[in-house]
């Protein structure tokens, strides 16, 4: 801890890619990028692993669809069963509608609650802003500050060779 | 993500927008005052919301009696309106969900907006079954849960059971999808307001959100699966309302092709009310340059072709009727077209098969006006159409002696304009109080070069 963050922030996104490779040239680590909407292609080229968010998603749809066709079951053949003009006790093909809704329910609500809860947000929480404009339309790099051999003036060079507009230094302490 | 289309269409959006204009533009409206045509839409809207809460109380005080229904039309004017509404919905789910799987890239000038309207609609619809219970209060019933009454469990063999879920599922994931798109839009309308309670409810609105990649990256898996999750349940939702009336033995309700015939009718009444209340939007907010005639072309495009599908599902209903030579059911459709309620069916007809067939000519779709015009006819059809459909079937089934007419009371007509009330009142809000387009996807379409 306490390495301090640099931010540099660019007008448009080509800048802000090319500044990506530059720093992943001189492999210095990057602590996250800002940016007012999803940036395409930045992806591939930070090569961050896959989120799994895709799991919570499956889980709570098996969650959904399991719950909703054993209630089904224990309820309307079970635990108090009726006679619905002769029916059977178990009737399976009735219960699917219940249980495709009851599967898509679970699957967003958790998809959702899964993502809020990795990404740490939450009602009432303060947003930590990187530099003015990141939610209009400037795109902020945050690097940590290289550990040894270069120096954060040869870093904040090379962000400004590469169209950085404005760039700062700030401890870890005030970053999420 | 640069623009795929030809050179000439190189950008949804007009003017030349940068980002920054993009923000500019879309917060605008919400940052100055309500004008005068505002405020004199939203009394009116208000009013008939007024109008529409003294019909129920009274309905309520008094009981259903208030309403035209009789011994063979046990359901009329309410469900019409409650399938008239959830349809209407399923256009915001069109445009939000399945466009964004087709990857259309118009759709982010409407979704907010669309999307918006599908919860009210699905809030309007909701209060019809509930009063139409009779004892509102004791709506909660249809929940299964554990009770001191048996248990006595909900007959989960009823399709009216399942339209609960369905209903209720499709209301929370609308909600969900709604909000989600709106949490980085309400983070950059936290940063440009100043201090005040609006910006304290945008801080709570937007969590947190500081535009992290990180989370981004995530958002637009969330976006993804929701889209993919919310598609099949829009199919879902109206398939259910239609098996309603399929699961039935009721002659012109007991038919296989009511599940696609009933979602196609409702997205197609769905894209005219979009486009009704875009072109309003468009012209007080003066958002021009966001909904271009480049949208409405593309909207009314998709009016043409769900017109043709609804064309389709009423010649082979009808010819079905012919043909099958069951008496009770081509009865059922000779009654229809040449009924005491042929009126009701010319209307059906015209409104939503024959006035949408203007739109094949480019000079039409290009003409604003007749455009609003055509949507509003739409609607009208839309809702002739479920009207024509429950009551012809219930004023005269098997038996000719049980037959009877129907007229609807004031009660039912005050409940409808309150419908319409409800509905208008909470767009009207809306559009003071959220961005009515989305901003951080509209920023993702414009061309490379000004992003």
């Amino acid at each position: 801890m306490g390495r301090r963050l640099i931010l540099a922030s660019f007008a448009n996104e080509e800048d802000l890619i090319a500044a990506v490779r530059a720093v992943q040239d001189h492999r210095w680590d990057i602590a996250d990028v800002y940016a007012p909407y999803a940036v395409h292609g930045l992806e591939e080229v930070l090569g961050w692993r896959r989120s799994r968010l895709p799991v919570a998603c499956f889980l709570g749809g098996v969650t959904g669809v399991g719950f909703a066709l054993w209630l089904q079951f224990w309820t309307t053949a079970w635990n108090w069963p009726l006679n619905v003009g002769g029916r059977p006790w178990n009737s399976l093909p009735a219960f699917v509608p219940v249980a495709f809704e009851c599967m898509v329910l679970l699957a967003g609500f958790s998809l959702v609650f899964a993502w809020l809860f990795r990404c740490g947000l939450y009602p009432g929480k303060q947003a930590q802003l990187t530099l003015p404009g990141s939610t209009d339309d400037r795109f902020v790099l945050a690097l940590h500050e290289p550990r040894a051999g270069d120096s954060a003036h040869a870093v904040l060079q090379v962000l400004q060779e590469c169209g950085a507009t404005a760039t700062h230094e700030r401890g870890e302490e005030e970053q999420t | 993500m640069a623009s795929v289309s030809l050179p000439s269409q190189a950008s949804w959006i007009a003017g030349n927008k940068t980002a920054a204009q993009v923000t500019t533009d879309i917060c605008a409206p919400l940052e100055r005052r309500g004008g005068g045509l505002w405020w004199l839409a939203f009394l009116l809207s208000f009013s008939l919301l007024l109008l529409g809460v003294a019909a129920v109380s009274y309905q309520l005080v008094v009981g259903i009696g208030t309403w035209g229904l009789n011994r063979s039309v046990g359901w009329a004017f309410d469900i019409t309106n409650f399938v008239f509404w959830i349809g209407i919905g399923h256009a915001g789910t069109l445009i939000s969900a399945i466009l964004f799987l087709f990857r259309q890239k118009w759709r982010t000038s409407v979704n907010r907006s669309a999307e918006a309207m599908t919860i009210f609609a699905v809030m309007c619809a909701g209060t019809f079954p509930i009063i139409h219970m009779g004892r509102p209060w004791l709506c909660y019933w249809v929940i299964p849960y554990p009770n001191w009454r048996g248990p006595l469990w909900v007959n989960f063999r009823s399709p009216l059971v399942w339209d609960f879920f369905a209903i209720g599922t499709y209301f929370l994931i609308s909600l969900t999808f709604w909000y989600v798109g709106l949490i980085p839009d309400a983070a950059t309308l936290r940063d440009r307001l100043r201090p005040g309670w609006y910006r304290r409810a945008m801080s709570l609105l937007s969590l947190g959100w500081n535009g992290s990649y990180r989370t981004w990256r995530r958002y637009e898996i969330v976006y993804l699966l929701l889209a993919g999750l919310a598609t099949p349940l829009v199919v879902s939702v109206h398939s259910v309302v239609s098996m309603d009336f399929a699961a039935a033995v009721l002659p012109g309700w007991h038919s296989t092709i009511f599940p696609p015939y009933f979602v196609a009718g409702a997205i197609f009444s769905g894209m005219a009310m979009v486009l009704t209340l875009m072109l309003v939007v468009r012209k007080v907010m003066h958002l021009e340059d966001y909904i271009t005639h480049r949208h409405v072309d593309a909207m009314a495009k998709l009016v043409l072709t769900t017109s043709c599908l609804v064309g389709l599902s009423y010649t082979i209903e009808f010819f079905t009727a012919l043909y099958v030579g069951n008496q009770y059911e081509s009865f059922t459709f000779l009654n229809r077209a040449f009924g005491p309620l042929a009126w009701g069916f010319a209307v059906m007809v015209a409104c939503n098969v024959l006035i949408p067939q203007l739109f094949w000519f480019r000079g039409v779709r290009h003409q604003l006006l007749a455009v609003f015009v055509i949507c509003i006819l739409v609607n009208v059809g839309m809702w002739m159409e479920r009207f024509v459909i429950i009551v012809t079937s219930l004023e005269r089934d098997f038996l000719p002696s049980t037959w009877s007419s129907y007229v609807p009371t004031l009660i039912e007509l005050a409940t409808l304009a309150g419908s319409f009330g409800l509905f208008f009142t909470c767009f009207l809000i809306f559009c003071r109080v959220l961005p009515v387009v989305a901003m951080a996807e509209v920023k993702g379409v414009l061309p490379r070069k000004h992003k």
